[in-house]
């Protein structure tokens, strides 16, 4: 398939940034091998295709990146849009909050909401989707407020420990893959 | 059987940021060295990372691991054009001190230092934040890394103009977003899955 930061930011072969690009050509096909590590898995293990959907759009939408929204948003499944819209629309925040360990970085502590979906969400989602909606929250908005409860609540929900690194890669990736995109972008905007 | 959580055992957390080599404690099962199978080493790159923790808990879906691992080694190793070393390590110190990952800071902070040379403004950058005068140049690079890791994200064209105008060309500016956009990855693996602690 195509590669999708190139596709999102609108990269050109013969471009400026195709070239700079490729003199990260390891970078460029391991980026790309993530996503389709994360969305065409040769084995699936304990996530299903719905589920990972489900989570990217979240986190797209979370981020609010106009291009990768809408590429996640579209691979959702019909009967999840609603859910995850209105999750989207419920759980923006501004970020990194979070506390510090107790001690001189506790000046820098900038403490902020545990999101929890609502019961309607959690009606729509099931309690397996709901719990990593949540755990997601976290991991794009507060990451340094991560505790073994936060991967207990995941591992009640049904998550197994395999599942949990999944789910983990899955959203760090897409924080790491939407930050690329809208910084080329800006890039590709800025050529003299 | 269900799985569990892990209770690290004692141990000193490191409360201030630190140039110092700390361990990583897990909070989830990693795999067994014994149980792990030939993709499973093979997901490491290198065989070295079979002592870590932290790798042999990622392990756990080697296929994204190993993705991760080769995306991470071109961003950061790959000595061709673009952004010096030292500079890719400032970047990704100085995410990672935003997010408020102190074991990735301690890594990256170490080989800023080394690659730079500049010990007392990465020191500086660890006690102060980022927010801390380094020199124009360092300056504009922390501020983009702070700028892409932000959300809403607030990197745009300012920044960019910034950065040219201490030097980097557009090659340099594509790794500084590749190092702060990945420890923005990192970071969350490593502040999610498990803590850091003080060695010895």
């Amino acid at each position: 398939m195509n590669d999708v930061i190139d596709t999102l930011v609108g990269i050109a072969p013969g471009s400026k940034l195709d070239a700079i690009r490729a003199q990260r050509s390891e970078a460029r096909k391991h980026a790309q091998a993530s996503y389709v590590s994360l969305f065409e898995p040769r084995d699936r293990g304990g996530v299903t295709a719905d589920e990972r959907q489900a989570v990217a759009a979240f986190v797209a939408g979370l981020h609010g990146e106009p291009r990768t929204n809408a590429f996640y948003a579209a691979k959702l499944p019909a009967g999840l849009s609603a859910a995850v819209a209105a999750a989207v629309a419920a759980a923006g925040s501004n970020g990194p909050y979070g506390r510090f360990p107790k001690g001189p970085l506790s000046a820098e502590d900038a403490p902020g909401p545990t999101w929890k979906v609502s019961e309607a969400g959690r009606k729509a989602l099931g309690p397996r989707l709901a719990a990593a909606f949540e755990h997601t929250h976290m991991l794009v908005f507060h990451p340094r407020d991560a505790a073994p409860p936060s991967l207990q609540r995941l591992l009640d929900a049904g998550w197994s420990t395999t599942d949990i690194v999944t789910l983990s890669q899955l959203v760090s990736f897409l924080a790491y893959q939407i930050r690329v995109v809208a910084g080329l972008r800006v890039l590709a905007g800025s050529q003299t | 059987m269900s799985d569990k959580t892990l209770t690290p055992p004692p141990h000193t957390e490191p409360v201030v940021f630190t140039r110092d080599m700390l361990d990583w404690l897990p909070w989830l099962e990693p795999m067994a060295e014994q149980d792990m199978t030939e993709r499973h080493l093979a997901s490491l790159v290198d065989a070295s990372r079979v002592k870590s923790p932290y790798f042999r808990l990622l392990a756990r879906d080697p296929d994204v691991l190993e993705a991760r691992t080769r995306t991470d080694k071109d961003i950061f190793y790959n000595p061709e054009a673009g952004l010096p070393r030292a500079e890719r390590e400032l970047a990704a110190a100085a995410t990672s001190r935003l997010n408020g990952c102190i074991y990735c800071a301690s890594v990256h902070a170490r080989f800023a230092a080394t690659y730079s040379k500049r010990v007392d403004d990465v020191q500086r950058l660890l006690d102060e934040g980022v927010g801390a005068k380094l020199d124009e140049r360092w300056d504009a690079i922390v501020a983009a890394s702070v700028a892409l890791t932000a959300l809403p994200i607030a990197f745009g064209p300012q920044h960019v103009d910034r950065l040219r105008a201490v030097g980097l060309d557009d090659a340099a500016i594509a790794d500084l977003i590749g190092a702060a956009s990945f420890f923005n990855w990192a970071n969350r693996l490593m502040l999610s899955l498990g803590e850091p602690a003080t060695q010895g």
